[in-house]
């Protein structure tokens, strides 16, 4: 499709050298994944890889798993074409952060062993906390896992010229089948290489190009700024000329359910990052607190820098490449990265930048398979099926089964979903993330009082509200761009249920506890603040 | 059980002494300490961010003041958003390994002493 959208440049961009870089990077890492394997012995090693990796390392890891397709391609196309809009959501993705480094990561480390369910379930009533943790876990890891595998296929009709459906469909099982090998051969180990990796490419690739772009500029981004507008103000394509892209209200300011649709947004975003299971797990890979909060500093950094890229590239794209282009161009928006990749550098930066957009999916479902196939095994499996009566290394083997049976599922919905406007998942993460997750990590954490039906209470009430909400919204029925523009059944106004669904579970996790004459054990409780705070007893890195 | 396949530990102290510790002046101090930084400074980006998101969404015309060149006030807040989450984020290690490290070493410490 390369040569398509570059067709009226009179040049050609080239699927044969984006396919051989990104098989490049297959072959690589998978040739790291198969000797990380080789210490994959028991348990921790494969669920945490041992807690043996460095804040640095993890960070940069943390980075990979969280810096999407869709904040690569989404946001900087987002900014080609609607401006400060496309900054704005940004912003809510970075300042998150400081919620898992000020309250969460160090604490979770502590108390935890393999999972988020580990830290809830810690002095609450064992099975149903651990359940509906695990429920929730689930439900977070599918639909992201849902909305990258979906996006997969567009991703390729964009990048490696592959149009037909069933070709797509193929593509979509390559990726599903490779991220089933990185997870069942590398643990978390060789995930978190892959993600290290991924992301070592992806931010160099945004940096290059971000001082390609100031360069065409003099080094002057109000010039850049300027161009951009320029660009936008003559635009032809319906709609888009008369935008000001420099101040926000092209994309969420149309009426006010639109503005509150955005404090939803960001709402859930910010509140969201926190309580991702896949996030979560992440600092267990690490040996202590210390160096779960220098994974939390790096990640920061890494991820802060990269969405000051995104800014620039975005505006970047605006001036140089120009709405029209973009929107002509098959994946739209998502278009604007690589065909400023190729106005700066012809196809082998064009071919770099396809690879790592694609490299970025296989990262980051491989991070999410193994977090729910994890949560399966030991939540659900051992904990709750078998009341603890399995080996490590029988959780081991039905975590990988439960990998396995989980891309083979994945690789399915994603060739149903692909074409779908399925986009409104990430969001939906975030908010069911936000709403059934994070409420219950604080008040376990923070709370002495917390109790199990405060505990029950937030997480159903946040999950089921956050559903019920979206499917009731115009994300799913009732517009041009919902999942089924035929059907109406949108009696809820906004497509982001995070202001209703997160302060409900918030107050459900009060109500719940104040209601109930359960106060805990106090010992558990001791335990737990006494572990989180100190760090006495927590899991401990294995030697290599 | 207290936790699910509690692995054979360095220490393993007992429910009574996590009581103990819990009580101890010195762990009310290490909590009193976190806290007092960290729920302060959560309520402060949380309101500045509430507040940048809210002024992105209703007020247009004055985030798209001019301030210098092209660059209008709502881009200089939303830098700002970078500058301040990086700010907490060094003052927070700093805090964290001078305030908080040392505290939580000397407990742990007298926990393993207690165990021996």
């Amino acid at each position: 499709m390369t040569t398509r959208i570059l067709a009226d440049t009179d040049t050609i961009g080239s699927p044969i050298i984006n396919i051989s870089i990104f098989a490049a990077f297959v072959v690589i890492t998978l040739v790291i994944v198969i000797r990380a394997s080789r210490s994959n012995t028991d348990a921790t090693e494969f669920f945490t890889a041992g807690h043996a990796f460095t804040g640095p390392q993890n960070g940069i890891a943390i980075a990979g798993d969280y810096l999407s397709a869709a904040s690569f391609l989404g946001i900087a196309g987002a900014i080609a074409v609607y401006g400060y809009d496309g900054f704005l959501y940004s912003i809510g993705f970075l300042v998150a952060w400081l919620v898992a480094l000020l309250l969460v990561a160090e604490l979770l480390r502590n108390t935890g062993k393999f999972t988020m369910a580990d830290v809830l379930s810690f002095r609450l009533k064992q099975r149903p906390v651990r359940l509906a943790a695990a429920i929730s876990t689930l439900t977070v890891s599918l639909f992201y896992l849902l909305a990258q595998m979906a996006g997969a296929g567009g991703l390729v009709a964009l990048l490696l010229d592959i149009k037909g459906r069933s070709a797509q469909s193929l593509v979509i099982a390559i990726v599903g089948v490779l991220m089933i090998l990185y997870v069942l051969i590398g643990g978390m180990k060789g995930t978190t290489w892959v993600q290290i990796i991924k992301a070592v490419l992806l931010i160099t690739g945004a940096a290059v190009m971000t001082v390609l772009v100031l360069a065409k500029f003099g080094l002057n981004f109000s010039h850049l700024l300027g161009s951009a507008q320029e660009m936008v103000s003559k635009a032809t394509t319906k709609g888009v000329s008369s935008r000001d892209v420099l101040a926000p209200g092209a994309k969420y300011g149309a009426t006010t359910l639109s503005k509150i649709d955005l404090l939803s947004l960001g709402l859930a975003l910010v509140l969201g990052t926190a309580g991702l299971p896949h996030v979560l797990m992440r600092f267990y890979t690490v040996p202590t607190a210390k160096e779960a909060r220098r994974s939390v500093v790096w990640a920061i950094a890494l991820i802060g820098a990269f969405y000051l890229f995104t800014l620039t590239l975005g505006y970047g794209a605006a001036a140089l490449v120009g709405p029209d282009k973009i929107l002509k161009a098959p994946g739209k928006e998502n278009s604007a990265a690589p065909l400023l990749a190729f106005n700066l550098g012809g196809e082998i930066l064009l071919g770099v930048i396809s690879a790592v957009a694609f490299a970025t999916i296989l990262a980051v479902v491989a991070g999410l398979t193994i977090t729910a196939s994890a949560s399966f095994a030991h939540d659900i499996y051992a904990s709750i099926m078998k009341n603890h009566n399995v080996t490590e290394d029988e959780q081991v083997r039905v975590s990988r089964i439960a990998a396995v049976v989980l891309g083979v599922a994945a690789i399915g919905l994603g060739i149903l979903a692909n074409g779908q406007n399925v986009a409104f998942l990430v969001a939906l993460a975030f908010a069911v993330a936000a709403s059934a997750n994070l409420p219950t990590i604080l008040y376990s954490l923070y709370w002495k009082r917390f109790n199990t039906r405060g505990a029950l209470w937030s997480m159903y009430g946040g999950l089921i509200s956050c559903i019920l909400l979206i499917v009731f919204s115009p994300a799913v029925s009732g517009t041009k761009t919902s999942m089924l523009p035929g059907e109406h059944f949108n009696w809820f106004p906004l497509s982001n249920p995070g202001i209703v669904s997160i302060p409900l579970g918030f107050i459900l996790g009060i109500v719940g506890t104040l209601s109930s004459r359960d106060t805990g054990d106090a010992e558990l409780n001791a335990e737990m603040e006494v572990r989180s705070l100190t760090g006495v007893g927590a899991e401990k890195a294995t030697h290599h | 059980m207290t936790t699910p396949q509690v692995e054979p530990r360095e220490i393993d102290p007992s429910g009574s002494q996590y009581l103990a510790v819990q009580a101890s002046p010195e762990f009310q101090d290490l909590r009193r300490t976190l806290r007092r930084f960290v729920f302060p400074m959560t309520a402060f980006f949380l309101i500045w961010y509430g507040t940048y998101v809210l002024l992105g969404a209703f007020a247009h015309d004055l985030m798209a003041t001019k301030v210098w060149g092209n660059i209008n006030l709502g881009l200089v807040l939303g830098l700002g958003q970078f500058v301040t989450t990086f700010l907490i984020t060094g003052l927070y290690v700093r805090f964290a390994n001078r305030e908080l490290d040392p505290r939580s070493e000397k407990i742990r410490n007298e926990m393993h002493w207690s165990e021996q």
